[in-house]
């Protein structure tokens, strides 16, 4: 007993001192960055044994332990190997995603780049400790390092796939294959009652990327990167897609009922929506439109106040890991972010299918982030609209 | 022991007004702390600001919030919109309960009585949101239950919006309003129907002399039910509502990034029951509960 408490003594004693001794080392070389890293810091490691549980925040598709479908499972292994026992939790915007971080209880989340700044500044996240995850070095690196998954050259997560959002149709609706969002968004769309748009603010970035082809003169650079004459112009475009809409989706399994049975005929999807969709049977064709596509990268982050680091670090490398990463994002239908999954998919052209490595294929996809008033992409001459006005812009166009 | 338990007793005996409040507090400081206590913080909370960029609440006074939605008129029309659907709802429970319980109380026989009060309540005991995707597939267009059994009648479903909310609606809380007018109608004295008969009135007399306000309180205490869950629901609406919105929608859709806005949007329903509440105290229905 008296020993015991002397070691734990002991054992504070040398923790103190080692964080004073890092604050020390540290403070002449980067401690610019550091002392901005909102979150604090990284985990020092290293990983432990696991704390038995791990709770995760994750898209649909993410986390997948075969209850969707026996066949898909790669938590149980995990579970086994690591004794970390997986609860998951999913979310269909990333709106939804930021709440339920901010109410804390989760360890994990795969967020998009339209959560993650928001997470990280309202220090809901730690710091990522690359060193901690040995298939960090195998991830892409353009998907590295980006400005919506670190901050001042902190990284704050491991990136796990990404992709670009979708045209779909029903063929059944939709007799000759199309390739524009025009069918979604003009006036005169044969389709009219029955197109579906993604009910989140964030889809005002789709009608800008469709300005960016049709109205260049606007001039937009970046569709998150708005001022109020290029925000005015998507609205007004929305505006004219509403009455055309039959109905808006945010629930994936809604979007999927909607494309099969046809009341839906076209609009914005999922490739893990036409995936599910076909599946069932439906009769669904998907592309990605001439004009660009928004898309999204996400990453698996680490909140700040978690009680199961080791657990969590754990999971961040199996789901990083070449393995597990072929079959996450096989099954989500999105390019995989680890280099070396692409030899591991079972279907071996998933990585050309989806443009893992191909650079110039991402160029017109525009990854969800976060509008902020200093306009994202460099211009300082013009102030920006931030997302919150993107928020009661959309409410008010959706009521 | 007996001597002790005897003292105790007395004490609490001799102390009523101690004793009342010892059965009180508890319960009471549950209504006031958390319900009362976070009713409050929500309105406080509509009189507060967002940082822009996280979202997280700025401590400054505001009347912004109030502002926007008083003077943006696509609000306006979802107040509207979801006053009509809630008040539709309690028309057509209403509508559909007050033969149904009738029937349930005095015609039927004491054998089936168990039996259809059984029936009414089986549908809470299935999942909100499986009851509203059967609505869904229910009110589909062209290809749906609804379609296939009125369409060769010439018409057409519904489909999805706002005759699609109000009817799911109207399914959901039907047991709300039947219960209590049900109970309502059991009360209601034999002798008062045959004292009226024995006085020469007809059936619709009955009806409006006798049985109405006999039961108004019970129709009353279920459209409080029917009205209240239907102005604060906003799932059905997002199934089986097309692109309509309601308030809880609105607030859904802008509780993550901009709560005070959301908070300001919530304290409309409240303030409409409210309003509604006062309306039916006055009218003396609830001393009659």
């Amino acid at each position: 007993m008296h020993t015991q408490r002397l070691l734990k003594i002991a054992a504070a004693t040398a923790a103190v001192a080692m964080v004073a001794a890092g604050c020390g080392g540290s403070s002449d070389s980067s401690s610019a960055s550091s002392a901005e890293a909102p979150g604090g810091a990284a985990y020092a490691g290293p990983v432990g044994d696991g704390e038995g549980t791990v709770n995760i925040l994750a898209w649909p598709g993410y986390v997948e332990d075969g209850s969707t479908d026996p066949a898909v499972d790669w938590v149980t292994d995990f579970e086994t190997e690591t004794g970390c026992q997986v609860n998951v939790k999913t979310f269909g915007t990333s709106d939804e995603a930021v709440k339920l971080m901010q109410g804390g209880g989760y360890d994990v989340v795969s967020a998009s780049g339209d959560a993650t700044l928001r997470l990280i500044y309202g220090g809901n996240l730690q710091p990522l400790n690359p060193d901690l995850v040995p298939s960090y070095a195998d991830i892409f690196s353009d998907l590295k390092m980006q400005s919506h998954n670190s901050v001042g050259g902190v990284p704050y997560g491991v990136p796990h796939g990404r992709g670009a959002n979708l045209l779909m149709w029903n063929t059944d609706k939709v007799t000759t294959p199309i390739d524009s969002w025009a069918s979604t968004f003009e006036a005169d769309s044969p389709y009219a009652g029955s197109v579906t748009a993604y009910d989140s603010p964030i889809f005002i970035a789709d009608a800008a990327v469709y300005l960016m082809a049709t109205k260049p003169e606007l001039g937009i650079k970046d569709p998150y990167a708005l001022d109020k004459t290029q925000f005015d112009a998507a609205i007004a475009l929305l505006e004219q897609q509403e009455p055309l809409v039959g109905e808006y989706w945010s629930d994936y399994t809604k979007a999927i009922q909607a494309f099969n049975s046809g009341t839906t005929a076209v609009g914005t999807s999922w490739q893990v929506i036409a995936n599910l969709a076909k599946a069932e049977g439906g009769k669904i064709e998907s592309v990605k439109a001439k004009e660009g596509a928004t898309g999204w990268s996400d990453t698996w982050m680490i909140a700040k106040d978690t009680k199961n680091i080791n657990c969590a670090y754990k999971w961040v490398e199996h789901i990083a890991s070449p393995e597990t990463n072929a079959v996450a994002t096989e099954y989500f239908g999105e390019a995989p972010s680890n280099e070396k999954s692409c030899a591991l998919t079972a279907d071996k052209d998933h990585c050309a299918t989806f443009h893992a490595g191909d650079t110039a294929y991402w160029e017109d996809v525009y990854y969800w982030n976060t509008p902020t008033a200093a306009c994202l992409d460099g211009r300082t001459d013009v102030q920006c609209v931030p997302y919150s006005d993107w928020v009661t812009a959309w409410s008010a166009l959706r009521s | 022991m007996t001597t002790t338990t005897a003292t105790h007793r007395g004490f609490w005996y001799r102390h009523p007004n101690l004793r009342l409040a010892g059965l009180l507090s508890a319960p009471m400081a549950w209504l006031v702390v958390v319900y009362l206590g976070s009713l409050a913080a929500l309105f406080i909370t509509a009189f507060w600001q967002v940082d822009d960029f996280t979202g997280q609440l700025v401590r400054t006074f505001t009347l912004e919030n109030f502002q926007l939605v008083f003077t943006t008129p696509a609000y306006l029309t979802t107040v509207a919109r979801t006053l009509g659907i809630a008040l539709m709802v309690t028309l057509l429970c209403l509508v559909i309960a007050l033969p149904l319980s009738f029937f349930m109380a005095r015609v039927a026989s004491r054998r089936w009585q168990p039996l259809l009060i059984a029936m009414v309540l089986t549908p809470l005991w299935a999942s909100y949101l499986v009851k509203v995707y059967a609505w869904r597939a229910m009110l589909q267009p062209e290809s749906g239950v609804l379609a296939w059994l009125i369409g060769p009648l010439g018409l057409e479903s519904p489909g999805y919006g706002f005759i699609g909310i109000v009817i799911t609606l109207t399914y959901l809380w039907l047991p709300y309003m039947i219960l209590p007018v049900y109970a309502g109608f059991t009360r209601l004295p034999g002798s008062m129907l045959d004292a009226s008969s024995d006085l020469g009135a007809k059936g619709w007399r009955t009806l409006r002399s006798v049985i109405v306000p006999m039961i108004f309180p019970s129709v009353v205490a279920g459209s409080i039910f029917t009205f209240s869950l239907s102005l604060g629901d906003y799932i059905t609406a997002q199934i089986v509502g097309g692109k309509l919105q309601m308030l809880g929608n609105v607030v859904q859709q802008t509780y993550v990034s901009n709560l005070p806005f959301a908070a300001a949007v919530s304290t409309i329903p409240v303030v409409i029951v409210l309003l509604y509440l006062a309306a039916v105290r006055r009218s003396g229905a609830l001393e009659n509960l």
